[in-house]
């Protein structure tokens, strides 16, 4: 909606110090012309349900607001671009201010006011401190790579206090049920994003049906433990079999294929699953799911019930402790941060194995991997498989958390979330899957009473970091081999 | 025979509405080489302009049938073309240069916001339309029964089609646009203004679409914020069906498709016919990447 992210190319940065004001408010009227156009039908007429049948209802007020907000903000950025930062810079944050603390008809038109103007403000600001419009990509690119590089060095001393941080965390005051509920969100998706980061970020095989192996893993282990009464602890290398088997057979056809190609088929592929999954009613329960999901018990050993069934020991009684209901949480929590260690282990580790080598080169050079004598296809069947197996093993310990799954959990979108994670993070970063996580998934989290707009703002977000930094956030990737060892020259940042 | 023949139809009327979604896909993948995922969200925006298009003109009184359907082309061609010229200008233009993967998560972002905007702005629930054109031509003494909307949504496609390919290869513009698609570069040395070429590109895959949307809202009577999703990959398909970057391939592709689901259904049953599309698109790339109208692609080193 709003068009502030719009910039124009043909008017060069702050090379006239006189202000072009007839130009300037044509470039604006246009803008504001387009937002006309574009808010007439749909945000200015509303459909509503009558008792007779649909209705339309007219909101002429949104339409004003938005126009005159695109308006102003095209009016500021052109004259930003001017050399009239200053003016603009009070001008906006004034408009922020009064949308922070005057009332407002509407929360929507109060966060476009703090947002809009934040925006432009902080545009202003920079041309203000740097005398400059606007950063070019390359000397953004420029400076976010040494943040990168410096993340990915220092990486090396905050990764081991983050596994240190996540694995004191609920044995501190700090953590209630939602604390840790909200931990074992994001350690799933970190862990699905590390799983994908194999096949995406290593191989360079865009998969975007990633939740299809999550969905077989979790329906492995339910329909394991439904049909034949197995165990969490019997199914989760199970499901991680079948999963890896399912990303044989369906990457064996299509691993042919390339890039854009690879894309979309593997989102048939999750497609189908997912139908198949809702139509085959007599074996999955089709849309109603499955429930009743055995918890984990503790490695077979002992349960988490306060009176568990007979021939099982009880976990609190075990160790001597006071029951309590958080023990599962925590036992979970600590179940899925040791899965996730485990994907992350092996993704460090197999990129110094000539299998990891060969993956890393295929992504950079297809051709000539094969030139080189290199299995293409054998390699990129052995990444898909592995995240596959991933995947997979993510998938039961979802299911097993739950206690009930449907195919309403196994979306396009959950695909579309992971590989976000992913690629927002900066392919193949390890750490940049954690910043996308808690990005992606805790800051929604953080803002649940926002809920209807949290989609919304998850695809505008998605837009505006690519816009912003279309490698990634975290795209820094030191190369895994140095001739001679010495110190990599800079321009290894840059590869593709 | 007769049941034949209605299921022929009907594929026959589905088709031409995947065929229209898939000319955006297939020219704007033809001119820049990405997939625009937002395409099958910018159909879904097409249908709903007509919808609000008819409900403003019913609440203004105006109840002649073909003017009301005539504004509603036009309006829904017009209002989502600017969405599809919008679109490309925030979200892909910046991208243009960037690796390939940026353009594609930009459009998947562009698709769950444009999802979620219809969603909030005109609610989740689908919107029912008794039907504007009610009707039917019966053939056969009446063994076969084909909706007048069915026969429109043929001959509409059919007519849009002919003006459409005569544009792509008579006029400047068609020409500028077949122009850029062999080579942006050499275009834009020899004076075509490739980012308008492209913008148009937009708009008319857009305005195509709209016309889909339009149909579907006549067809069906009842569309909600999520249709794009499918009708986005199964134009998809037809559009690698048909060879990426043809335009009477997306065509072919889009009426195969149509045939297929229609059959299925009407033979096997609902239920299963998105698994049977969409591994007919894994059958197709696998054994003819190209598509049945498609040049071979040449590995350039």
């Amino acid at each position: 909606m709003t068009m502030h992210s719009n910039t124009v190319s043909s008017a060069a940065g702050g090379a006239a110090r006189g202000v072009d004001w007839a130009a300037t408010i044509k470039d604006a009227g246009l803008a504001a012309f387009v937002a006309l156009l574009l808010t007439v039908p749909l945000v200015g007429l509303r459909t509503v349900d009558r008792p007779t049948g649909l209705g339309i209802e007219a909101r002429p007020e949104e339409v004003v607001a938005s126009l005159l907000l695109v308006f102003l903000g095209r009016l500021g950025l052109g004259l930003i671009r001017q050399g009239m930062a200053l003016p603009v810079l009070i001008l906006a944050l004034a408009c922020a201010g009064v949308g922070l603390l005057l009332p407002m008809p509407t929360q929507v038109l109060r966060l476009v006011l703090v947002l809009g103007g934040g925006v432009i403000a902080i545009r202003a600001a920079m041309t203000v401190a740097t005398g400059r419009s606007k950063l070019s990509q390359a000397d953004r690119d420029k400076r976010m790579d040494r943040i990168a590089a410096k993340v990915q060095h220092a990486s090396r001393y905050i990764g081991p206090v983050a596994v240190a941080f996540a694995a004191v965390l609920p044995l501190t005051p700090l953590a209630d049920r939602m604390i840790l509920d909200i931990g074992i969100l994001l350690l799933t998706y970190i862990m699905l994003g590390w799983g994908l980061n194999i096949v995406v970020g290593l191989a360079g095989l865009l998969d975007l049906g990633y939740v299809a192996f999550y969905a077989v893993g979790a329906y492995s282990y339910a329909l394991l433990a439904h049909y034949f009464g197995l165990s969490f602890w019997v199914c989760l290398p199970l499901a991680g079999v079948l999963a890896a088997i399912s990303g044989v057979l369906l990457g064996f056809p299509v691993l042919r294929l390339r890039g854009d190609y690879f894309a979309i088929v593997t989102l048939g592929f999750g497609e189908i699953i997912r139908i198949i999954l809702v139509n085959w009613y007599q074996f999955t329960g089709g849309p109603n799911g499955i429930s009743g999901i055995p918890r984990p018990s503790f490695f077979g050993i002992a349960d988490f019930s306060r009176s568990p069934a007979e021939g099982m020991a009880a976990f609190h009684e075990m160790f001597g402790l006071e029951f309590s209901p958080l023990h599962r949480i925590i036992f979970l929590y600590y179940l899925i941060l040791a899965l996730a260690l485990v994907v992350n282990l092996f993704t460090l580790r197999v990129r110094k194995l000539p299998l990891g080598r060969a993956w890393e080169a295929l992504r950079e050079d297809d051709i000539a991997c094969a030139s080189l004598g290199i299995n293409r296809t054998n390699m990129k069947l052995a990444a898909f498989a592995i995240a596959a197996m991933f995947g997979g093993f993510a998938g039961s310990f979802f299911a097993t958390r739950q206690g009930f799954i449907s195919p309403e959990s196994f979306t396009f979108i959950e695909s579309a979330i992971i590989l976000a994670i992913v690629v927002l993070g900066g392919m193949g970063s390890q750490i940049g899957v954690v910043v996308a996580t808690l990005l992606v998934i805790g800051l929604p989290e953080a803002f649940r009473e926002l809920a209807d707009y949290r989609m919304l703002a998850f695809g505008a977000g998605m837009v505006v970091i690519m816009l912003w930094r279309p490698r990634g956030l975290l795209a820094h990737r030191d190369p895994t081999i140095l001739l001679h060892g010495g110190r990599n020259p800079a321009a290894t940042g840059a590869a593709k | 025979m007769d049941y034949f023949l209605q299921q022929l139809i009907n594929g026959l009327s589905l088709g031409a509405i995947y065929g229209l979604i898939a000319i955006g896909y297939t020219m704007v993948y033809g001119i820049i080489g990405m997939i625009n995922f937002a395409h099958g969200e910018i159909y879904m925006i097409g249908s709903f302009v007509a919808l609000i298009t008819f409900l403003a003109i019913g609440a203004l009184g105006i109840t002649w049938v073909p003017l009301a359907l005539l504004v509603m082309l036009l309006a829904s061609m017009l209002f989502t073309s600017v969405y599809g010229w919008t679109v490309e200008r925030i979200a892909y233009r910046p991208l243009r240069s960037s690796p390939r993967l940026a353009p594609l998560i930009s459009a998947i972002g562009m698709s769950i916001f444009l999802q979620n905007y219809i969603q909030l702005l005109q609610g989740a629930r689908s919107k029912p339309l008794q039907p504007i054109l009610p009707g039917n031509l019966t053939l056969m003494d009446g063994a076969v029964s084909v909706s007048y909307v069915r026969l429109a949504t043929i001959v509409i496609t059919l007519v849009l089609m002919v003006g459409f390919t005569m544009l792509i290869n008579r006029t400047s513009l068609g020409r500028a646009q077949r122009a850029c698609e062999q080579d942006k570069k050499m275009a834009g040395l020899l004076g075509v203004n490739v980012d308008r070429v492209i913008s148009l590109t937009f708009v008319m895959g857009a305005a195509l679409a709209a016309v889909a949307g339009m149909m579907v809202l006549l067809i069906y009577g009842v569309i909600d914020f999520y249709i794009g999703f499918l009708a986005g990959v199964k134009s998809f398909t037809a559009a690698v069906l048909g060879g990426v970057g043809s335009l009477p391939g997306a065509m072919l592709g889009g009426v195969v498709i149509g045939l297929i689901e229609a059959f299925w259904s009407g033979y096997v049953g609902s239920e299963w016919k998105d698994v049977a599309t969409f591994s007919i698109l894994v059958l197709v790339l696998i054994f003819r990447p190209t598509g049945l109208l498609g040049r071979p692609e040449i590995e350039k080193v």
